[in-house]
């Protein structure tokens, strides 16, 4: 058993797991053809997902602040980028690809600049002056989620509200018997940059330096002469502009929004960064590829138990590790 | 603990709630009235059970709507397939409890342990899973059309339970004494003994202890209470009795459903009822859940009108409309938190010490 367990970590430890999984997925399954379908459309959902907890996963880490709202930007992004994209449908039927990415990316900045602006808001104005009290923060988010619900509602209706996708990533790639849509690899794809762009940020520069020095110890940067609230401003910001790029790709993914997306996608976002473990974006990435296989895996192969798929997954892991996977948080 | 004024003031006011409840169906006769007196009933109980939780122990569940469901649930699901009759109530009742219980000491032991804050996110999933699982497993709970069912016989707006010489049914201050009334004065008094139990337990050496660990959690680990065992516990006592009020609302209502009792906004109103009567305090609930119920009922219609008046300015006739009443209190609830965190009874009670 020890021996195992040894060479399981010499090979990458629960690094491994996402490769385990789909390794057991393709004995069950058995079609090599749909199992590839399944796992592109894991991989993207998990890249999506990704984008959406990151941000949450940072901002507990360093600052120790729960933000129950966080799905809050997912939905904005989301019904904000439809928007733009339902305006510019012009240029999304038209054949020329520079029309329909540029029509793209109006939508995603529209998504960005919004979570940019809401993130600086919901920071000052609602989370600040409630810093290092776990129960109000928890009821203070609660009530700014409320409030953007039903701002949705009171904005775009009830109502399922379609969303148009530019038609360069419509139809799929046919490789042999296998089918890839277009848009599940496109989403992984910048799912993928996002990762590695936040991953030199906090890796390999100066500021991502100081971030990570401050989700191990923030009294000692601060005492350093550092600024960690101000830089606190800085990663909620950003984690709420991915969120938001995140919901935006979503709605293009899922093609019909309701406002109840926040809602939803806040469950599974929380699963992912559990599971993680909270406060590193390799363990948010390694939770939310786990979540997006696991459901797209169990879809496939026992529809009834999809449903209830994500938190056995949350149960078995934390039995395991009950940090989560990889935490940065001590 | 100091007695203020204020405290005696808030201990008034519930004191006239409660005889109010009690009168409820001589004093006003409608059946409109009679439905809300009954919720604010059921929603005292519920929500002084949520109190135990986030305000004498401090830890944020959302997972209490879940507990509520599964008794509610219990009865229904038992009602339906063994007929109107009081062994089904109670064996749906203990069946409720007893799920709720399996399923509290299982996510208690399960994230209690590891971090409080995780406790929040575990309860939410969970509740999402269950509601989720409830809408499926139509053959068994009806989906989202929920189930319909008939109470107990005593219940019908049709028994009689004093007749007059006529053989007619008696009145007193023209009030039938019909089942109706027997139903409501059942919701009553199940609300009531809840509530005292409650009550009592909280001044209980157990619920000491319970205060201890909210303060500090360190200090109380320290003198030898285990913090997480104490925590289950409470967890699993406030479980118990939110389900024991599902049960009494399914039978009231007589019919069971997602939206009356496993739906996240039902969660939303627990929480705001408890953050605006005073967390910490059993007499916030009461006061947090009159408020809350009333405004359910009667706040809508003025913002009704408030829409059509303003019908023609852009954006603002959609704010104002009924549906959108939750958005006001999201308002209100985040203002509350920021400025009298300790809500309306807790800020009253600490006014005008005595010394």
């Amino acid at each position: 058993m020890e021996q195992v367990s040894k060479t399981f970590e010499k090979l990458g430890g629960v690094n491994l797991l996402p490769i385990i999984l789909g390794a057991v997925a393709f004995v069950l399954i058995g079609a090599p053809s749909s199992w590839v379908t399944l796992t592109v459309a894991g991989l993207a959902m998990g890249m999506m997902v990704f984008l959406m907890a990151s941000g949450l996963s940072l901002v507990f880490g360093l600052m120790d602040v729960l933000n129950f709202g966080h799905s809050a930007f997912v939905s904005f992004g989301a019904f904000i980028a439809a928007t733009v994209l339902g305006g510019l449908s012009g240029w999304l039927a038209s054949d020329s690809i520079a029309l329909n990415a540029a029509a793209l990316v109006a939508a995603y900045s529209a998504a960005i600049l919004f979570g940019l602006v809401a993130g600086w808001f919901f920071e000052t104005v609602i989370i600040r002056p409630v810093y290092r009290d776990h129960l109000r923060q928890i009821l203070i988010t609660m009530g700014a989620m409320i409030v953007a619900e039903q701002t949705i509602l009171a904005f775009w209706g009830g109502t399922p509200y379609s969303v148009p996708r530019p038609h360069f990533l419509e139809g799929s790639w046919i490789i042999g018997d296998v089918s890839i849509e277009i848009y599940r690899g496109f989403a992984f794809l910048l799912g993928l940059a996002a990762f590695i762009g936040l991953y030199v940020l906090l890796n390999r520069t100066r500021i991502g330096l100081l971030i990570r020095a401050g989700v191990e110890d923030r009294e000692m940067v601060e005492s350093l002469g550092f600024r960690v609230d101000r830089m606190f401003i800085g990663v909620f910001m950003l984690g709420s502009a991915l969120a938001a790029l995140g919901g935006a790709m979503w709605a293009g993914y899922e093609t019909l929004i309701t406002p109840a997306l926040g809602a939803e996608m806040m469950i599974i976002v929380f699963i992912v960064v559990i599971i993680g473990g909270l406060g590193s974006i390799e363990g948010t990435l390694l939770g939310a590829l786990l979540v997006g296989l696991m459901s797209n895996y169990l879809g496939f192969l026992a529809p009834k138990m999809a449903l209830a798929s994500n938190m056995i997954l949350m149960v078995a892991i934390l039995l395991w590790r009950p940090n989560g996977l990889r935490p940065a948080v001590k | 603990m100091k007695q203020t004024t204020g405290t005696l003031v808030v201990k008034l006011v519930v004191l006239a709630i409660a005889a109010l409840l009690l009168f409820a169906p001589f004093l006003f006769q409608n059946v409109r009235s009679l439905e809300v007196a009954a919720r604010i009933c059921i929603f005292i109980v519920l929500v002084a059970s949520y109190d135990l939780l986030i305000g004498y122990t401090g830890i944020v569940s959302f997972a209490h709507t879940m507990f509520f469901g599964f008794g509610a649930y219990g009865a229904a699901i038992l009602l339906k397939t063994m007929g109107p009759g009081w062994d089904a109530v109670i064996l749906g009742a203990i069946a409720g409890v007893a799920v709720s219980l399996v399923l509290a000491v299982a996510i208690g032991l399960l994230s209690l342990r590891v971090k409080a804050i995780f406790f929040a996110m575990i309860t939410l999933a969970a509740a999402s899973v269950v509601l989720v699982l409830v809408s499926q497993l139509s053959q068994l709970t009806g989906g989202e059309d929920g189930i319909t069912y008939r109470a107990p016989d005593l219940f019908k707006p049709a028994t009689k339970l004093l007749t007059d010489a006529d053989g007619k049914v008696l009145r007193i201050f023209d009030v039938r004494l019909n089942g109706k009334l027997a139903a409501y004065y059942f919701v009553f008094f199940s609300s009531l003994i809840l509530f005292v139990l409650m009550l009592r337990f909280v001044r209980s050496p157990l619920g000491t202890v319970l205060e201890a660990i909210r303060e500090n959690e360190a200090r109380a680990e320290a003198i030898g209470y285990r913090v997480v065992a104490y925590r289950t516990f409470i967890f699993c006592l406030s479980a118990t009795v939110a389900s024991l009020a599902g049960t009494v609302y399914a039978v009231w209502l007589k019919y069971t459903g997602p939206d009356t009792s496993l739906s996240f906004a039902i969660m939303i109103d627990i929480l705001l009822m408890v953050v605006i009567g005073g967390m910490g305090t059993m007499w916030g609930a009461v006061i947090g859940a009159v408020l809350m119920v009333m405004a359910q009922y009667y706040l809508r219609d003025l913002m009704g009108a408030a829409s059509e008046a303003l019908a023609g300015i852009p954006v603002l006739p959609e704010l104002l409309a009924p549906d959108r009443w939750l958005f006001w209190l999201g308002i209100i609830f985040i203002l509350l938190v920021y400025f009298f965190p300790k809500g309306i009874a807790g800020t009253a009670m600490a006014r005008g010490a005595r010394s």
